[in-house]
């Protein structure tokens, strides 16, 4: 799996992954906060989000019609839709790329459910490897109650009921989380994740990524400036508004 | 032949699904619109269920699960070639899973209107990887029999505008943009369906069954070879 940046890709793409209640979604917003206030082209992806397929996920989950298989592409076409209409034109824009959640989410679950690790991998190899892979990792009984203080209802395929692994969904969540929680720390090293601490205050974890991510990434040359020249006729138009802007900075 | 054949899956499978289990027979018609699938698949179903064998039928875009929201994303052409790819993979799979395995659990006869084969040439054709649609489809079991209905491009166009007197967008490739016209586009497009459809027939080996005969004349041939493949346990 090539990353962008060796695929030669102008982007960059950041990928945050961890268990529910890791506390990676709230880091990745407040990264995306910052670069955002740097001035810096940045978009933000989120798994399971694409307008399209989102009907049909939504359908299979109410009506608990998924199996593993099923459940696994229909993951993978919402991430293909992401990816083929968002990500890969964007990242050819220079783009920087923030998801929270990028395919290692499908590796670590679909596998836990019984998918044949070569085939979901298969699947999912059109995508290239994200720039940076932050893995949160938070004390298994620190997630867990996160997620189960807040949320007590959880839902039928999230607490992994469809594996039939108990009776009593909080019960099925927490073995369901476990076991997915040794999937990703199995792939972690072959897919170069950088461990976060997750147990650590959100406040000193904001410090890391943002120095983890100023280190790897030369953020200078993704910011926003109009890269395309305008045609003649609207070119004077820029000049004063490129005059307009300097006077305010 | 074995006395006693068991099913297998081309690829990897399906999650805890035990092969030996699976009795009944999967029969596979294969062919572009106009090549008289439909047709063909009524008159087998008529006859296998007069002979009192119970039978099932399945095709493209047909699962509960995602056929409205293919149906859709089809008609507004807004979904990039591996995304589509997916979301017919996830259409098969949901009544692989459904249909088609409790079925053969069950002894029934399934008829499959269209399979694997459609959808692989379909995304060759459009220039996919071959080997990605290989591991996406292992999923797949392999058929009792599959049948390729094969019709020449200028007679199918015939056939589809005596019936709708309309071509398909989609069976006339014009995402392609092979040609502006959907006619020649048409040609085109069922041509180099064709000539895919031949290099699967390497790998798969199906029947390839001409059907630019009557319909009444296909089917007795396809009766014949059903009846070699249901009679042998």
């Amino acid at each position: 799996m090539k990353t962008f940046a060796e695929s030669n890709f102008p982007g960059r793409l950041i990928a945050v992954e961890g268990l529910d209640g890791s506390g990676k979604s709230t880091q990745i917003y407040l990264l995306k906060r910052w670069l955002e206030a740097e001035g810096i082209k940045v978009y933000f992806s989120e798994w399971n989000s694409s307008e399209l397929v989102k009907s049909a996920t939504s359908k299979g989950k109410k009506r608990e019609l998924l199996t593993p298989t099923t459940f696994s592409l229909i993951h993978a076409t919402d991430f293909a839709d992401r990816y083929e209409r968002h990500l890969v034109p964007l990242l050819r824009a220079g783009y920087i790329v923030l998801c929270d959640r990028y395919v290692f989410t499908a590796f670590a679950r679909d596998v836990t459910r019984g998918c044949p690790p070569d085939w979901v991998r298969g699947n999912y190899n059109f995508a290239c490897a994200p720039d940076l892979t932050m893995f949160f990792k938070a004390d298994l009984d620190v997630s867990l109650n996160r997620i189960l203080e807040g949320r007590p209802k959880l839902k039928f395929f999230e607490a992994g009921m469809d594996l039939r692994l108990s009776t009593d969904p909080y019960e099925s969540f927490k073995i369901f989380q476990g076991r997915i929680l040794d999937q990703y720390l199995a792939m972690s090293k072959e897919f170069n994740f950088v461990i976060m601490d997750a147990n650590e205050n959100v406040e000193k974890q904001q410090v890391l990524v943002r120095k983890l991510v100023s280190e790897r990434i030369d953020l200078k040359k993704f910011k926003r400036r109009s890269p395309l020249p305008l045609p003649p006729s609207l070119a004077g138009d820029r000049e004063d508004k490129e005059e307009l802007e300097d006077k305010a900075a | 032949m074995n006395a006693k054949k068991s099913h297998r899956f081309y690829g990897h499978g399906i999650p805890r699904v035990k092969l030996e289990e699976l009795g009944g027979k999967l029969i596979v018609v294969e062919g572009a619109d106009g090549s008289g699938r439909s047709t063909q698949i009524a008159e087998l179903v008529k006859w296998l269920e007069t002979s009192g064998r119970p039978t099932v039928q399945v095709g493209l875009k047909r699962s509960t699960l995602v056929s409205e929201e293919l149906e859709k994303a089809q008609k507004g052409n807004v979904l990039s070639r591996t995304t589509l790819s997916l979301f017919y993979a996830t259409d098969f799979a949901d009544q692989l899973e459904n249909i088609i395995l409790p079925a053969l659990k069950a002894g029934f006869i399934v008829l499959s209107d269209r399979y694997i084969y459609t959808l692989m040439a379909r995304d060759m054709v459009r220039g996919m990887d071959e080997k990605w649609l290989k591991n996406l489809y292992g999923i797949a079991p392999v058929p009792d029999a599959v049948f390729y209905l094969t019709v020449e491009p200028e007679e199918l166009v015939q056939r589809n505008l005596s019936k709708n007197a309309t071509l398909d967008y989609w069976e006339s490739g014009m995402d392609l943009g092979m040609s502006r016209e959907v006619f020649d586009s048409f040609l085109k497009y069922q041509a180099a369906m064709q000539s895919v459809f031949k290099s699967l027939q390497k790998t798969y080996g199906f029947d390839i069954v001409d059907a630019n005969r009557s319909a009444h004349a296909v089917n007795k041939e396809l009766r014949k070879k059903i009846s070699s493949v249901i009679d042998t346990d």
